[in-house]
């Protein structure tokens, strides 16, 4: 049994059936991030993908602009308990990008410009549910939101969602990214507020 | 860092910050204490069982069962306006934490520190600073608060008081500087910012705390100057 909290009350907007558990509706687009914003140009941008043989499979920007894109009409949730109700997206599927890859391992470390971390396993990135996506509402990502690109995993809180994205190494086993070791669960489902260790 | 379930707490004491901040002691019975710069979970329930949950930065660090937090009131925010306006001493809530393990110091880094907030990003640096004085250091520490006016300054006695535990502090005032006040007055400009900070060759350490376009300002500001990214950690306070 909860601890009631004498005078307080609820508040119309927060009931959304669309909100994960602990979660409030925001209409702006908050920004979090652990240190400064890389600011990284198309023309120098590179992601690419690392298997257990060590072989990388690189994709410059003007390879990824000439993969299929898709668009992305999704919810998006933050640990720190915001979340963002039909945001559209565009990017390019990690399906398309896995086509090639031949890999036995079943988990991936995102990697970003900046240094930044995050563990996900290959059954989070795969069959339709995350993207490279470079446009957020119709327009060129802003770097403080993850341009020029980002990895977009939006049923998991938003810190999978690695800003400033310019790779994936394989891995054996789930080990943890930035996030992660400082705290953060190893998965993040929002729906079972997998938020914390 | 093992993060169990939601403890409850009640409050103890509340005090008046500025107009729109509160600072709030609860006791929470088996807190394990917090590393200075850590935040909390706070769930509120109300009477019909309806339930909001957010985050909140720690004032004070250490061991103990009584946890400081400061609280300043987001404009149409849900949860912060029943804790700067409504909750009263003997209220109970529920919290859940430490939470964090990036955005605290630890008192055995002997690295110069260089503090920056914006409002009440204050908060988790005033813990930093607090904690350099229970810990008998004498880490070099800087401290740059900008504020709007010195009226929404929160805590703005104690950290007139810290240049007598030999932390350099300067002020930078958004609207409206004090009387007498020599500064400028307006946002903080790269140039102003670069000369208040350790200088880059120090490698100091460096905690951003405040709204998102003061931390992304101030951030890029101190990587434009030279400073090394890897060592600017920033926490940007959004939501309600």
């Amino acid at each position: 049994m909860a601890v009631i909290s004498r005078g307080f009350g609820r508040r119309a907007r927060e009931s959304d059936p669309k909100l994960p558990p602990g979660q409030y509706l925001t209409e702006d687009f908050p920004v979090l991030s652990a240190g400064p914003t890389p600011r990284i140009d198309t023309d120098q941008w590179a992601f690419r993908i690392v298997t257990e043989k060590n072989l990388a499979t690189t994709w410059t920007w003007a390879d990824l602009m000439a993969l299929p894109i898709e668009t992305i009409d999704t919810d998006i949730h933050c640990v720190t308990r915001w979340s963002k109700l039909g945001t559209t997206w565009r990017g390019v599927s990690l399906d398309t990008l896995f086509k090639d890859i031949d890999t036995d391992y079943q988990f991936a470390m995102a990697h970003s410009y900046g240094g930044y971390t995050t563990n996900i396993p290959l059954a989070d990135l795969l069959g339709g549910k995350s993207w490279v996506a470079f446009e957020f509402d119709g327009k060129p990502l802003e770097p403080a939101h993850g341009g020029p690109a980002r990895l977009l995993v939006p049923h998991l809180y938003f810190w999978k969602s690695a800003k400033w994205v310019n790779g994936i190494t394989l891995q054996k086993r789930d080990d943890p990214g930035f996030w992660e070791q400082n705290g953060y669960n190893l998965h993040g489902d929002p729906w079972t507020e997998e938020r914390y260790w | 860092m093992i993060v169990g379930g939601w403890m409850p707490a009640r409050v103890s004491t509340v005090t008046a910050s500025t107009t729109n901040a509160r600072i709030l002691e609860i006791v929470v019975p088996g807190w394990p204490g917090n590393l200075p710069g850590q935040h909390l979970d706070i769930r509120l329930t109300a009477d019909d069982g309806y339930q909001a949950e957010r985050s909140y930065s720690i004032a004070s660090s250490g061991p103990g069962e009584v946890v400081e937090l400061g609280v300043d009131e987001v404009p149409d925010g849900e949860v912060s306006p029943y804790l700067t306006q409504v909750i009263e001493p003997g209220d109970e809530l529920e919290v859940k934490g430490p939470l964090g393990g990036y955005f605290v110091w630890h008192a055995d880094d002997p690295s110069p520190v260089q503090l920056i907030a914006g409002g009440s990003g204050i908060v988790p640096l005033l813990a930093m600073a607090r904690a350099r004085a229970s810990a008998r250091v004498s880490t070099p520490f800087r401290l740059l608060y900008s504020v709007r006016t010195r009226a929404d300054a929160m805590y703005a006695d104690e950290i007139d008081g810290l240049a007598a535990q030999g932390i350099e502090v300067t002020w930078a005032y958004t609207r409206e500087a004090p009387a007498g006040w020599a500064g400028t007055t307006g946002r903080l400009t790269p140039q102003a910012l670069a000369a208040s900070v350790w200088p880059a060759a120090e490698n100091p350490l460096t905690f951003v705390c405040g709204p998102t376009g003061f931390v992304e300002a101030s951030a890029d500001a101190l990587v434009a100057g030279g400073q090394n990214a890897a060592r600017v950690r920033t926490e940007r306070f959004g939501g309600a």
